[in-house]
């Protein structure tokens, strides 16, 4: 892997005459964890897409551990873990079970599953509840399970978004504490996110999205302090002349 | 392709099938619910006088007088048989045997010399020479066997003609069947097309199941990881299979506990088995082309039925009697060659290797292939697999 483990250059997506990605250009450091902050329909999810290879790009390039998304989508497949903004899991199956057949699809072997399964089901307050089926868990627990679900394969490269919606406050330290953890693992990591404190709580650095287009970028600290505000939710009224959450 | 994700994929669609009560009910209890109401209340004969095929094979040579011509002109001015002459009982027999015909008549070798016995004497029945007329019956045909034994036999009297006593003549019919059946029923004819029926609804199940995935975001998630749309694809069509081989076997139980018990070997069987699973096929085409149509999984059951009606109504015992030319028109659906084929086998007794048990199984094979590439194309062109 490269010293930058994500690299985009120009990067835009038009759909139709709606332009959702506007010329994105980015770089992210091996184990650097970077939030996309912005309201909903910015471009943080349709930016994440393009970098997963869902997501065909109308211009620029993007490459994400070296692989170009396009070209090398396999690859990069193979080094990233996703947790998408739906949460994401089957109902019919239990919490392992849900795990298990990632971990397969991921082609792991029974024995590392079986361990990882184990450890992060206890990091995230699920090994109770991980022979019910996931029908009758409730939100805060399918959250968890899905960024499990994510994660399951020890990926290089994590992309979160939005892994704390509609959670509980309890549940949602639980998950900063955990994405807290991959950090010192080394892990890169792409959060998208509209919770300011989020932002300042678990970036290095934070990027803003409005319209497609990327208008900020730099450490919460020093964002806040160029504009001389208290915090990112002033930075992005000074940027935007709105509110973030208005447009929720 | 990696077997681990196939298996995976296939043992999650296994344990979907048991644990979603409304799926489990449509794929086993509800193709079991329909047969019993559709065997209790349907199998009537059809409607109208369609034209049936009947062989005859003329055994008769006398020459001075040649009743076996008199009763060929008199049934073929029935209008109601269409009348083709065999040389040889053999061949009429194979005939029969492919469902080229749906019955056989032998006239036999004394037919004029009891003809001429009883114009002879139409009132002393002491002086008749007694022939008998065989007829072999088309077992795999309902309409058939309930119509065309009395045509036949209006004809024999009518050829005795007004002098005929009240109710006796030369002439008797003897009718005589090609595949015994234990106990002849309302069943014995449906079984086959019941066994097609079984697998059908796969088509709305396949449908809901893919549209389902994709608006809950679980086939996106499926994309993000390593796996292939060959072993996601391969994995459906396997999970699609098993349950197929399932429902048909829960069919053909219970419709051999109703009576159905042909007296076939063991390969006719596995061969039937083998004619369910090609077709299970179409079926998951079908539901594919469905999921590509429809935007929505409730949209996707009903739209399920632009595919699962035809199959039902122009393919298998439910259109059993149905007039002739949709009985025709049902040729465009893979589930009428599949009923063809196991008529063939199980109640005409005719061999796996028969024209006519190929032909369908060509028909069968190539259909439900196709019907998969295209749905698996269509579906990968508009929803990234």
């Amino acid at each position: 892997m490269t010293e930058s483990a994500i690299v985009t250059e120009n990067l835009v997506k038009k759909f139709e005459d709606v332009t959702a990605v506007d010329g994105i250009s980015l770089q992210v450091k091996k184990g650097e964890l970077v939030g996309l902050l912005g309201p909903n329909g910015a471009g943080k999810s349709t930016a994440i897409n393009i970098l997963c290879g869902l997501t065909k790009p109308t211009s620029g390039s993007a490459k994400v551990g070296g692989y170009d998304v396009q070209r090398e989508t396999a690859k990069v497949k193979a080094l990233i873990g996703v947790c998408p903004q739906e949460t994401a899991i089957y109902p019919y199956l239990t919490g392992a079970e849900n795990i298990e057949l990632f971990g397969n699809l991921h082609a792991m072997n029974k024995e590392p599953l079986r361990k990882r399964r184990d450890m992060l089901l206890e990091n995230m307050g699920l090994t109770g509840d991980a022979k019910r089926r996931t029908a009758k868990y409730s939100g805060g627990m399918k959250r968890r399970l899905s960024l499990i679900l994510a994660l399951i394969h020890d990926p290089q490269i994590a992309f979160l978004d939005e892994p704390t919606v509609a959670l509980d406050p309890q549940s949602r330290r639980a998950v900063w504490d955990f994405i807290k953890e991959l950090k010192k693992e080394s892990k890169t990591i792409i959060l998208t996110t509209h919770y300011m404190e989020e932002a300042e709580e678990l970036c290095d650095r934070v990027g803003i999205i409005d319209h497609g287009k990327l208008i900020a970028l730099g450490s919460p600290e020093a964002l806040i302090s160029k504009r001389k505000v208290k915090n990112l939710e002033e930075v992005f009224i000074a940027l935007t002349g709105r509110k973030i959450r208005e447009e929720v | 392709m990696k077997f681990q994700r196939v298996l995976a994929l296939t043992k999650k669609e296994m344990k979907k099938t048991v644990r979603e009560p409304a799926v489990l009910f449509m794929i086993f209890l509800f193709p079991i619910v329909f047969v019993f109401a559709f065997g209790a209340s349907f199998g009537s004969v059809g409607d109208g006088q369609p034209a049936y095929s009947i062989g005859v094979v003329n055994m008769d040579q006398s020459i001075s007088v040649n009743a076996s011509h008199i009763l060929l002109n008199a049934l073929t001015d029935t209008n109601i048989l269409n009348v083709q002459t065999y040389v040889d009982n053999q061949t009429a027999q194979n005939d029969l045997s492919q469902g080229s015909i749906q019955g056989v008549i032998i006239i036999p070798a004394d037919f004029s010399q009891s003809f001429a016995s009883y114009q002879a004497a139409p009132n002393n029945p002491d002086m008749w020479t007694n022939a008998t007329v065989s007829l072999y019956l088309d077992k795999g045909s309902l309409v058939a066997t309930q119509a065309v034994p009395p045509i036949i036999q209006q004809v024999l009297s009518a050829l005795a003609g007004p002098n005929q006593q009240a109710v006796a003549s030369p002439f008797s019919l003897e009718t005589a069947s090609l595949v015994e059946v234990n106990a002849p029923s309302m069943f014995d004819f449906m079984a086959p097309g019941m066994f097609t029926f079984a697998s059908i609804f796969l088509i709305m199940i396949v449908a809901q199941s893919f549209t389902e995935d994709r608006d809950n975001g679980m086939m996106k998630r499926i994309r993000i990881t390593p796996t292939t749309p060959t072993e996601f694809m391969t994995s459906q069509v396997l999970s699609y299979m098993v349950i197929a081989l399932v429902q048909a076997i829960l069919v053909f139980v219970m419709v051999y506990f109703m009576g159905f018990q042909p007296e076939v070997g063991i390969s006719v069987y596995a061969f039937a088995f083998v004619l369910v699973l090609l077709f299970s096929l179409s079926n998951v085409g079908f539901g594919l082309l469905t999921a590509t149509i429809a935007k929505s999984s409730g949209a996707a059951t009903g739209l399920s039925f632009l595919f699962v009606l035809p199959q039902m109504f122009l393919g298998t015992f439910v259109g059993s009697s149905l007039s002739s030319a949709a009985q025709v028109v049902g040729r465009i659906v893979p589930s009428y060659y599949v009923t063809d084929a196991l008529t063939s086998l199980f109640l005409r007794g005719a061999a796996i290797t028969s024209p006519a048990v190929l032909l369908d199984t060509v028909a069968v094979s190539v259909s439900c292939i196709a019907i998969l590439a295209v749905g698996i194309i269509l579906y990968g062109k508009y929803y990234k697999i």
